[in-house]
């Protein structure tokens, strides 16, 4: 069935989308009011009690190809408390990795020549808008209050320098200390995430460390600096299995240490069971649940996530019932699919009245405490699917 | 760190050995497959049998092809003695035997160019690695901008355009035209001045020919390296921009161009033909069209010998590099 918009369902579309348009930076001074209209947006940031330092509000990040504009994020609002860890979770091009290194202001750095990225949005920061601030304030900031540790810890260190220089170098672009006092640090965090004999394998290249040890390194060198924020993106997913859990087991460990606020990125949900306070999923480029991981894990809102889920494999399952996959194939971020993005691969597409599912893009509604999710179907349809649909089979 | 030289050391005297062997084979060869009796190269046709008996004797000619290699071999290391009668001759090593044209040694004649053409590659070289590198650099950073896209196309035109249409032009106008520049060749134990004056045009010829070349590496290596994780790792401690391009980007970058460095220097050696010929200069690549016009086959064998152990030369001094500027080759 070929869904043509009408101009009226069209104009429902933009108008739902139409949230204060960003755009260009805003230029307010200090942390700006909430504003209102914003749909979904939950309200408990700034509440009393709550120490939300990163705020990310609409966050959109687009990139001109020659195929036509690719919306790799496409307006994405979340906050962070000081030393939570919230994960992040979404199949590959959803959007995940776009959102860390945007946080990160590394898709403004070293953009030479066509391609650059478009970027708009908020992204406050202890204080900050980081998409406001002059390029060299973030890149300050960079490494020192925000690092981040990458998927394959082999390709994302230098061959050509020792685990120690590289160490050094993070540590001495932010403190100003002789070599010797930075060499100390660098043994020292050695040490403490773990590697034998840090002294001597201070002095050695990344290519005579084991994936698991490199892993290691990578991570000493993101605490360098008691960064406040440590961005972890797919940390084990390049890992044997048997070193996965060490280095989650180190994470946690080194966040209760450091006191930094973690966000794990991962299409793994088995790695943010272990971690995270908060869930955030991620499908096309946009939330479409988020909230504290017992409730996304016990109650999912949104049929992706009891994709995610049904896709999980278990031990404790019986082996005679099979996985429930997520059928199709992720969204092209060209042409993303009108209305919900997730219509064509959702089982329960129809459950909602009137077509809406196809013409109209579902915002975040609270379904619960901080609990928020993008789908059309009612509460009752949910629950009642999930409780008598998925949840038995899981 | 040392198995890794003794290893390379090794590798370059079996290939050394393998290219001398395969030279002297066709150069032994190529006088029995044309008919031309190298003892008459020397003597010239219209001399009597008699002659050309004597110097056949003398040369070895008639030896099987074994034993004239081992005579070969031994006079490049040790040199060796020409004998006809009571006559001797001693060639002293290193030996490439006596040229078919003026029976003069080769030498001597070789070590007397080596001079010009090192000139002229070293200066070149010197020329072509900065100014392509620094314009391969900018035009990688610059990607897609009006100043990419110039320098890339007279990097194109710098590649095409051929030594004797580009040295000619140029001759014309700086030396006949302008007479800014000296048009030949002078020695540099003469007048230090006047060889700088006159390899001016030579150098700015060559070199605009491998800048090209090398600005277009330069620039695919450099936006190849710019994509790579450790970059974005390196950003992301907060590095500034020019600390990750010139020391992260750029000690990665000039692996490959070293690479093609070593080749390119050790191929000039053995002489720079075209650049040689268009500005006269008396260096190895004249000597070896003059020894190809005339046939004069102990002289092409010698100019062959010589570049081939160049570029064997310059490959392990590279490699050397190499294991110094990248840890995991010293290992593997």
């Amino acid at each position: 069935m070929t869904t043509e918009s009408t101009p009226g369902a069209g104009g429902a579309v933009s108008k739902a989308d139409g949230r204060p348009s960003t755009g260009a930076v805003t230029k307010a001074s200090g942390r700006p009011a909430r504003r209102a209209g914003a749909v979904g947006e939950p309200t408990t940031a700034g509440a009393p009690g709550t120490d939300v330092f990163l705020d990310v509000r609409d966050l959109k990040v687009h990139f001109p190809t020659d195929d036509g504009l690719v919306k790799s994020v496409d307006g994405l609002s979340f906050q962070l408390e000081r030393g939570k860890t919230l994960g992040i979770v979404g199949e590959s091009g959803s959007g995940k990795s776009v959102t860390s290194l945007g946080i990160m202001g590394l898709h403004t750095v070293g953009q030479y020549g066509r391609g650059k990225a478009r970027i708009s949005g908020e992204i406050w920061f202890d204080g900050t808008d980081l998409l406001a601030a002059h390029p060299d304030e973030v890149r300050r900031l960079r490494g020192r209050e925000m690092a981040m540790i990458f998927q394959d810890p082999l390709s994302a260190m230098h061959p050509y320098f020792t685990v120690g220089a590289q160490i050094v170098e993070a540590y001495r672009v932010h403190h100003k200390v002789d070599k010797k006092k930075a060499r100390r640090r660098a043994v020292e965090l050695l040490d403490r995430v773990g590697i034998p004999q840090p002294d001597r394998r201070v002095d050695d290249y990344p290519h005579q460390f084991s994936g698991g040890m490199r892993q290691r390194a990578m991570i000493a060198m993101a605490l360098a600096n008691n960064p406040e924020l440590l961005i972890a993106d797919e940390p084990t997913t390049a890992l044997d299995v048997t070193v996965q859990a060490q280095i989650l087991d180190l994470i946690r460990d080194l966040q209760t240490e450091f006191g930094s606020a973690v966000i794990v990125i991962t299409h793994d949900l088995g790695v943010v069971a272990e971690l995270a306070d908060d869930i955030l999923v991620m499908y096309g480029g946009r939330c479409v649940e988020r909230g504290p991981a017992e409730r996304v894990f016990y109650e999912p809102q949104h049929p992706y996530t009891w994709g995610l889920l049904g896709s999980m494999p278990r031990i404790d399952r019986d082996q005679t019932d099979r996985l429930i996959p997520v059928h199709g194939s992720p969204p092209s971020l060209i042409n993303v699919p009108q209305g919900c993005a997730f219509n064509p691969r959702c089982p329960y597409a129809d459950v909602p009245a009137d077509n809406r599912t196809r013409t109209e893009r579902p915002e975040l509604k609270e379904v619960g405490s901080r609990h928020f999710s993008a789908c059309h179907m009612t509460q009752e349809e949910r629950t009642r699917i999930w409780t008598e649909e998925i949840a038995p089979k899981l | 760190m040392l198995a890794y030289l003794i290893r390379r050391l090794f590798a370059v005297v079996l290939t050394l050995m393998v290219v001398i062997l395969v030279t002297f084979g066709i150069f032994f060869i190529i006088p029995k497959w044309t008919g031309v009796d190298p003892a008459t190269m020397y003597v010239g046709k219209q001399s009597d049998a008699q002659a050309i008996e004597a110097i056949r004797q003398k040369l070895g000619l008639d030896d099987p092809i074994v034993v004239q290699f081992w005579d070969f071999l031994r006079g490049l290391f040790m040199g060796r003695d020409y004998t006809s009668g009571a006559d001797t001759v001693h060639c002293s090593a290193p030996c490439f035997g006596y040229s078919f044209r003026n029976e003069q040694p080769i030498w001597p004649v070789l070590t007397d160019r080596l001079p010009v053409t090192l000139g002229l590659a070293g200066g070149a070289a010197l020329l072509w690695v900065i100014g392509g590198v620094v314009t391969g650099i900018v035009s990688a950073l610059k990607r897609g901008t009006i100043w990419d896209r110039t320098v890339m196309t007279v990097a194109l035109a710098g590649v095409s355009l051929p030594i004797y249409f580009t040295g000619v032009v140029s001759l014309a106008i700086f030396s006949y035209q302008l007479d800014w520049v000296s048009n030949e060749y002078t020695e540099f134990g003469t007048d230090p001045a006047l060889w700088f004056s006159g390899m001016i045009l030579p150098w700015v010829t060559l070199a605009f020919l491998y800048a090209a070349m090398y600005a277009r590496l330069t620039r695919a290596t450099m936006l190849e390296v710019l994509g790579e994780d450790y970059i974005r790792t390196a950003r992301a401690k907060g590095l500034r921009e020019p600390v990750v391009i010139g020391k992260h980007a750029m000690r990665s970058t000039m692996t490959p161009v070293l690479t093609i460095l070593g080749m390119d220097l050790g191929a000039l050696v053995g002489g720079a033909i075209l650049t040689e010929t268009t500005f006269s200069l008396p260096g190895l690549g004249q000597a070896a069209v003059a020894a190809i016009g005339e046939r004069d086959l102990p002289v092409i064998l010698g100019v062959t010998l010589l570049t081939a152990g160049a570029v064997v030369v310059a490959n392990l001094i590279v490699d050397l590099l190499y294991a110094v500027i990248d840890p995991r080759v010293r290992l593997s």
